[in-house]
C-alpha cells in the first residue's frame, strides 16, 4: 500500500501520523531540530529557508498554544503565515472542508497546518491535493480527533533524547486518559518505533483503549506499580468534559488515584523526567510541587517544540 | 583529462597558516564551514596558536539550491562561541568553486552580528566562480573539469587527504 506521507521518491511530503514513519525519518527530524534549536538562541532568530512561502494555519478546532508554536516556527523560517479561524468563518457559513482547501490553494498556499476534530481530516486534504496534482503543497497534522498529533509526539521524543541520550534502555510511562488522547497515540507509536525497552500505559479501565496491550505496551491500572523504576513519565491532560460522563466519578478522586504527587514520583527513578503536553490541570493530573519541581521538563518541551516544527516544515518544503 | 598529482593537504594547511600569520590581529577569530572547512580551521587554530575556540557554520539553512535539492540530510548545528560584533573574522573552507557556499556563509554570519571584516581562506581554488567572490588566502589554484569533484577527507591516520571523484 502507498504511504500517504511519502512522495513518489519515498521522501516525506506530508506529516500526518507517526504510525508508519520509518525510524530513520524520525531520527532525521530530531537531528535537524537540534540545528534549528540553535537558531532560536541567536540574536537574529530567523533563517531564510522558507522565504516567499505561505503557510496557512487552518484550525477547525481551537488551540492557541499549538497554533502559536507553528506560527513562530514558520516565521523563524521566514515564511509568511496566515492564521485562519475557520470555525468562525467559512465552515460556519456551510463551506465544506475541501472547498476551503481549494480556495486556499487558489491563493497559492504552500503548506497547510491543520487541526480538526475529525480523525483523518488532514489525510483527506493530503489525498485531495494529490488528486489535484498539487505535489508542492504540504500538509502537517496539528491534531486530528483522537487519531494523531505527530509534532507533539516528535517533540516529546526530542525531549526524551535531550535528557536521556539513548532510547534503548528506557522505561517510559504514559499516564492518564489514553482513550481520548491523540498525543498518547503519537507518543506510543514513536516510542515503539524508536525501540525503548518498555512502554507502560497507566490509567483507569474506562480511559484505556481495549486493544492497547496488543500494541506491545504494558497496561497498569495502579499508578504506584506503573511508575516503579520509570525513566520518563508522560502525563496527559484530563479534559474537563470527561468529568461529566460515566468515565470518572470526580476530579478529586482521579487525582487521589492517578495524580502525580511527589510521593508517587518518588517511586520512579531518582533522575526520572516528568513531561506534560499542556495545558496542565494542576491538582487534577499533576501536583503543583511536581509541575514546578526539578524533574519537570514541561517548559523545555515548549522550546524544543518550536525547533521540531521548524525541522518538519524545513524538511517537507524541501521535498 | 589526465590524472593530476594531488598535493599534501596537511602541508597546504601549514602554507595557508603562513599566508595568514602576517595579517592576524589579536582578536581575529576563525570560522570553519562544515565539514572540510571545519577541519582546516581546526588545524589553522593550532598552527597559528590562536587561544579562542573556532566558530563552525553549517550553511544548509542558507543555501540557494534548497528549492531544487531540499534540506541536506545531515545538517550540523552552527556554533559561534564568541561575539561577532565588531570582530575581524576569517572564514575557512576547503574548496572555493562557484562561491555560493561562501555567499550563504556570509549571510549566516551576519545573523550573528556585524563583524569588522570578513576574509576568506581556502586550501584550494578551482575557479569557475558564479558570484563576485575571491579568496584572500589560498595556497593552491587548480584547473578541473566540471564533471570532477575535489574532495577533502580525513584518512584512518587522521590526516587530511585530497581525492577526485567523477560525477555525471
Amino acid at each position: 500500500m502507498r504511504n500517504p506521507q511519502l512522495n513518489t521518491h519515498g521522501e516525506l511530503t506530508h506529516l500526518l501520523s507517526i504510525e508508519g514513519l520509518p525510524r530513520e525519518v524520525i531520527i532525521h527530524i530530531l537531528d535537524t531540530a537540534s540545528s534549528f534549536l540553535k537558531v532560536s538562541a541567536r540574536e537574529v532568530k530567523k533563517v531564510p529557508l522558507l522565504r516567499g512561502k505561505s503557510v496557512f494555519n487552518v484550525f477547525f478546532e481551537n488551540s492557541t498554544r499549538t497554533r502559536t508554536t507553528f506560527e513562530i516556527a514558520a516565521k523563524r523560517l521566514s515564511a509568511d503565515v496566515i492564521n485562519l479561524d475557520v470555525t468562525r468563518s467559512s465552515t460556519a457559513k456551510g463551506e465544506t472542508l475541501l472547498d476551503t482547501v481549494d480556495n486556499l490553494v487558489a491563493m497559492h498556499a504552500d503548506m497547510f497546518v491543520v487541526r480538526h476534530a475529525a480523525s483523518g481530516a488532514p489525510h483527506l486534504i493530503a489525498e485531495h491535493l494529490r488528486r489535484l496534482g498539487k505535489d508542492s503543497v504540504h500538509v502537517i497534522n496539528a491534531g486530528d480527533g483522537r487519531h494523531a498529533h505527530p509534532t507533539q509526539g516528535l517533540l516529546d521524543m526530542y525531549t526524551i533524547r535531550h535528557y536521556k541520550k539513548d532510547f534503548s534502555h528506557l522505561v517510559v510511562a504514559v499516564v492518564g486518559d489514553i482513550l481520548h488522547s491523540r498525543v498518547a497515540r503519537s507518543d506510543l507509536h514513536a516510542l515503539l518505533t524508536l525501540g525503548v525497552a518498555e512502554v507502560r500505559v497507566i490509567g483507569p479501565q474506562t480511559l484505556l483503549p481495549t486493544a492497547v496491550a496488543a500494541m506491545g505496551v504494558r497496561v497498569c491500572h495502579d499508578l504506584a506499580t506503573g511508575l516503579r523504576d520509570c525513566d520518563v513519565v508522560i502525563m496527559l491532560r484530563l479534559q474537563n468534559e470527561r468529568m461529566n460522563g460515566a468515565l470518572l466519578p470526580s476530579a478529586r478522586e482521579y487525582f487521589s488515584c492517578y495524580g502525580l504527587t511527589p510521593q508517587a514520583l518518588a517511586l520512579a527513578r531518582p533522575d526520572a523526567i516528568v513531561m506534560h503536553p499542556g495545558p496542565m490541570n494542576r491538582g487534577v493530573e499533576i501536583d503543583s510541587d511536581v509541575a514546578d519541581g526539578p524533574q519537570a521538563v514541561i517548559l523545555p518541551q515548549v522550546t524544543f517544540g518550536i525547533a521540531v516544527r521548524m525541522a518538519v516544515m524545513g524538511i517537507l518544503t524541501g521535498n | 583529462m589526465t590524472a593530476i598529482d594531488l598535493p599534501d593537504a596537511e602541508a597546504q594547511c601549514s602554507e595557508l597558516a603562513d599566508l595568514i600569520r602576517p595579517h592576524l590581529r589579536p582578536d581575529t577569530m576563525l570560522v570553519g564551514i562544515h565539514s572540510g572547512g571545519a577541519w582546516v580551521a581546526g588545524r589553522l587554530r593550532r598552527l597559528l596558536a590562536l587561544p579562542g575556540e573556532i566558530g563552525l557554520l553549517d550553511v544548509s539553512f542558507y543555501r540557494d539550491d534548497y528549492g531544487e535539492r531540499g534540506l541536506h540530510p545531515r545538517v550540523k548545528p552552527s556554533s559561534i562561541p564568541f561575539d561577532v560584533e565588531g570582530r575581524p573574522l576569517i572564514l575557512v573552507d576547503d574548496v572555493l568553486f562557484t562561491g555560493r557556499t561562501t555567499r550563504a556563509a556570509i549571510n549566516e554570519l551576519f545573523d550573528y552580528g556585524r563583524p569588522a571584516f570578513v576574509q576568506l581562506a581556502v586550501l584550494a581554488d578551482r575557479g569557475q566562480r558564479q558570484l563576485p567572490i575571491c579568496a584572500d588566502y589560498c595556497p593552491w589554484r587548480v584547473q578541473l573539469e566540471p564533471t570532477q569533484d575535489l574532495i577533502l577527507s580525513t584518512g584512518d591516520d587522521g590526516c587530511l587527504r585530497w581525492s577526485i571523484a567523477e560525477h555525471a
